[in-house]
């Protein structure tokens, strides 16, 4: 285990005050909550960061921790001191302000575990109900472009917490197997239910929403249900026609390039984006036209004869 | 280890939902659906209560409302600027994405 420097999440020092804690973590939360911020690593940054206020705007608790963060440095191999938690009441769950289901091993190490049920700051992935049944939990699951053209099957792994023999909660891996339907675009949830947390007396087990991502692709950048390719041809391709090799999610296809065509012409695929059974994609071909370097003397004198056959003025239209 | 298959539903253009189910899925009560209509948040489909429908794309507007103002604290206008600007933002580096 890791030590982690919770001044340092924050961008603060040591001395800093509560209310410099509490505005440098509500800044920070502005600017890395997963709904605003979509850039991988924003949700884990945005949990360290809770983690961290947690710890620190609770004066006791920040107490606790300075006694001896003095000592050390993020990232050095961590193991409480013996007996550190004496005379801290909270040990063992009582700390009540967090779900810190959410927290690191490092911050269970100081502070314990909540008992379960027990989540009375909603977070992003647990929120709170009137009624007795488990939080609702939001993540998201990250899959590629074929994943969505063919379907897919994936397993992921939950950690959820399991009452043993004796009562005691502990939490455990569980795999669960999911059919990624065709078609599915990025944005949209899947609804598992009562995959969520468990919940309390008769409430029953909250709900997990995952909402889909798509990993970035090599070739292709996507709109919706509409996949785009950048098609590289060469400048007798674009002016004779050709018919050339074109990579779709489904293998390569035959595409007809019109004789005649120009740079950034988009042409479309029918029904090779991402479909569903009642909507259809399209994948567009933008055509880049590739100017060949004459190296040779023959090769220059090819664009010479070009340019004295066809003389073109491209710039008509700017004077 | 424990394994499971499950199976879940998928919230895409063809889920629709009616006022009772769009509570009992995000967990809200029907006084706080009327606030966000008032807002200008989400827009049913359908001229009464009876009969609203709401889409999947309005279901996630709703549950990005309600973690806006409990991760962030901000109020229900507040929440319907947010979102309206994120909408915009997403746009915005779509085409910068497209035009690359």
């Amino acid at each position: 285990m890791k030590f982690k420097d919770y001044y340092q999440t924050l961008g603060l020092k040591k001395d800093a005050s509560q209310a410099e804690i509490k505005q440098a973590y509500r800044k920070l939360a502005r600017k890395l909550h997963p709904d605003v911020n979509k850039s991988h690593g924003a949700e884990e940054k945005f949990k360290e960061i809770g983690e961290a206020y947690e710890v620190l705007q609770d004066p006791e608790k920040r107490a606790a921790y300075d006694k001896f963060g003095s000592n050390w440095q993020a990232g050095q191999d961590f193991k409480p001191p013996p007996n550190w938690d004496a005379g801290f009441e909270f040990r063992g769950g009582g700390f009540t302000q967090a779900d810190s289901s959410q927290f690191s091993d490092f911050f269970e190490s100081l502070f314990g575990k909540s008992s379960g049920a027990r989540h009375a700051r909603p977070s992003f992935h647990a929120r709170r109900s009137f009624d007795t049944r488990g939080q609702d939990v939001h993540a998201k699951i990250v899959i590629t472009l074929e994943d969505s053209y063919l379907g897919a099957q994936k397993t992921i792994t939950l950690s959820r917490p399991v009452v043993d023999q004796n009562g005691h909660v502990t939490t455990s891996p569980h795999n669960i197997s999911l059919t990624i339907p065709k078609g599915i675009i990025e944005g949209q949830q899947i609804r598992l239910e009562g995959q969520g947390e468990g919940g309390s007396g008769q409430g029953g087990n909250g709900d997990l929403f995952l909402e889909i991502a798509f990993e970035q692709h090599r070739l292709f950048t996507i709109s919706k249900r509409d996949i785009q390719l950048l098609l590289p041809i060469t400048p007798w391709e674009a002016a004779l026609g050709a018919t050339v090799p074109v990579p779709t999610l489904g293998g390569n296809v035959d595409l007809k390039i019109p004789p005649g065509s120009q740079s950034g012409k988009k042409l479309r695929l029918k029904g090779r984006g991402l479909s569903a059974a009642s909507q259809s994609g399209d994948q567009y071909v933008i055509l880049t036209i590739v100017t060949p370097e004459p190296i040779t003397e023959a090769q220059k004198q090819i664009y010479q004869e070009m340019a004295e056959l066809m003389p073109t003025n491209p710039r008509k239209g700017l004077f | 280890m424990i394994n499971t298959t499950v199976t879940g539903t998928v919230l895409d253009e063809n889920a629709f939902f009616s006022l009772r189910q769009c509570c009992a899925l995000c967990r809200v009560d029907a006084q706080f659906i009327h606030e966000m209509i008032d807002e200008g948040v989400i827009c049913p489909s359908g001229d009464n209560p009876q009969n609203w429908s709401f889409a999947a794309t309005q279901i996630k507007r709703i549950q990005i409302t309600l973690r806006l103002q409990q991760d962030l604290r901000v109020n229900l206008p507040g929440a319907a600027l947010a979102l309206d600007l994120l909408e915009e933002l997403a746009a915005l580096q779509e085409q910068v994405r497209l035009r690359q």
